[in-house]
């Protein structure tokens, strides 16, 4: 489904924020992105919907080369890519039918959108969405009156609004409560999983990764250092990953203490090669 | 392990630091010195300032009513439509000068406009387009356009450049056009302080609009201006004290209405 090859870019003239990632992700697979702050987690997968610009190679959605579109191919290929936010990043001053509608932007010319006037498939599908994610009732408040789990949950609406075929996750629990998080990450799993979506979910707590993800990847200074399930992210893949720590706690111990991966539909791919190559 | 502190002085260097303070004082005590004070016109001149006082105790509103209300008429349709056709202006110029929106080429221009806009004072501008249209409230309605266009946009761009990037960036991710991404992301983020400062303004221009008639543009000014000419004191001061309520009216009704859209 999506394919990165030798992806590469850099800010200005310091150290490049990515430096050359290769990674494959099929349909229906969720990956959790896992690395310190600045390796180059969100510049990725913003590179990838080219929200940020790479200075080379190549993402490929499907057959569609994403480097190579246009300003009007690219706004069409980012339909086919719901993106999801650490804070949320609704629009705080439109109510949330508003928000999860604005997921349909691609798709609907400009004067039917400044008019609010969604065709009706839209808006049924806007509310079965709400529905799903347990805001029904929330359709006309306004996004601020909301509090951050029901925030990120019209983000997910809006994301899956668009149809696509991958989700790009930023930090989607980040602002949030433990419990809170597991509700968020066991939806986004559980909607991919109903949808036969991929996602690549960008992610600073490595438990909960290894909870909800089928497959990890690891990276470090603009580099993928580890790339494989989460039962075999061991206390050394987590050094090579963050750097020198007592691990005892995160890494994976053996089979009988591996991490629960909920309705895993199938076995995680596994690239070992890539995994040694630290 | 040292024992005595004290915060770093914001100059570094003492030299600078007592330079600087000696020579501003230098400066303050010569500048004071030099302004020559011709007493004996104070004193006249407080004379004829305590009549223009007096005369608000006893203003004079029916001898020139006609010319007031006419005026005043004047004044405010030279504002409301000034008002309006500035804003509608000011809205594609603060457009293209936020950093953040616009390509290069067009924020520059933009920012030129709003440059000159707000580097003439209204009167000036007003003497310009007397010159330009001749007498009337016509030059003072061009005026006022003008000077709105350099207060509004440069403020709309400013709120659109502190506008949450997080918001235009979702929008934009979902494959918005640039004015479907507008409409959505940015717009939401500065339409009520863009409310409030539209009230402002056409308060601001309510002002402006009995300042400038002095120059000949027209409105309440030009009456104001007629009856300090013929030392109509009391009539000055009922205009005055018209202005004021009006002004007074407009700033409380705006803060009303300021409440209501934030």
């Amino acid at each position: 489904m999506l394919r990165v090859e030798e992806l590469a870019k850099r800010y200005g003239a310091g150290a490049p924020a990515l430096a050359g990632v290769s990674l494959e992700v099929p349909a229906g697979e969720v990956v959790a992105l896992i690395g310190p702050s600045g390796a180059g987690k969100s510049t990725l997968l913003r590179c990838v919907n080219r929200l940020v610009e790479p200075t080379s190679g190549r993402v490929h959605l499907g057959d569609l080369e994403i480097t190579a579109l246009g300003p009007a191919a690219l706004r069409a290929a980012r339909r086919r890519m719901g993106m999801i936010f650490q804070e949320f990043a609704l629009v705080e001053r439109l109510t949330v039918m508003e928000n999860v509608l604005s997921g349909r932007l691609g798709y609907v010319g400009f004067w039917r959108s400044w008019l609010r006037r969604f065709p009706q498939a839209d808006v049924d599908r806007a509310f079965e969405l709400l529905d799903r994610v347990g805001l029904a009732a929330f359709a006309d408040q306004r996004a601020d009156q909301l509090s951050g789990g029901q925030r990120q949950r019209v983000g997910i609406a809006r994301a899956l609004m668009q149809g696509p075929d991958i989700l790009l996750v930023d930090e989607p629990t980040a602002s949030l409560d433990p419990k809170t998080s597991r509700q968020i990450m066991r939806l986004l799993v559980e909607l991919a999983a109903e949808r036969g979506l991929a996602a690549v979910i960008n992610i600073h707590d490595v438990p909960l990764a290894q909870m909800f993800a089928q497959r990890i990847v690891g990276l470090r200074e603009g580099c993928v250092v580890y790339d494989g399930p989460p039962s075999a992210l061991h206390a050394a893949a987590l050094t090579a990953i963050y750097g020198e720590e007592d691990w005892s706690h995160e890494a994976a111990e053996g089979d009988d203490q591996a991490p629960a991966q909920p309705r895993a539909q199938k076995p995680p791919l596994v690239h070992r090669d890539k995994a040694r190559s630290v | 392990m040292p024992r005595r502190w004290s915060p770093p002085p914001l100059i570094a260097n003492p030299a600078l630091r007592y330079g600087l303070y000696t020579g501003t004082l230098v400066y303050l005590v010569l500048a004071v010195g030099s302004v020559q004070v011709n007493w004996t016109r104070v004193a006249d001149g407080m004379e004829r300032g305590w009549r223009f006082v007096a005369a608000f105790l006893n203003p004079d509103f029916s001898a020139r009513w006609g010319e007031i209300v006419q005026g005043m008429q004047e004044s405010l349709t030279m504002t409301f439509t000034a008002t309006v056709v500035g804003v509608a202006l000011s809205i594609p110029v603060g457009l293209g000068a936020a950093r953040n929106l616009a390509p290069r080429a067009v924020y520059l221009a933009c920012r030129a406009i709003i440059a000159v806009s707000r580097s003439l004072q209204e009167v000036i501008i007003a003497i310009l387009f007397v010159a330009m249209v001749g007498f009337g409230p016509f030059a003072g309605f061009l005026t006022i356009s003008f000077a709105t266009i350099g207060f509004l946009s440069k403020l709309l761009a400013e709120d659109i450049e502190d506008a949450d990037p997080g918001q235009l960036e979702a929008i934009r991710a979902t494959g918005a056009s640039w004015w479907q991404w507008v409409d959505y992301s940015v717009w939401p983020q500065v339409l009520p302080r863009l409310v409030g400062l539209v009230l402002y303004r056409f308060d601001i221009n309510f002002r402006e609009s009995a300042v400038i008639g002095i120059v000949g543009a027209g409105g309440i000014g030009a009456t104001l201006n007629t009856a300090m000419d013929r030392y109509e004191y009391d009539v000055a001061a009922a205009i005055l004290l018209i202005i004021i309520a009006i002004v007074m009216a407009a700033e409380y009704g705006s803060s009303r209405l300021r409440r209501f859209v934030q």
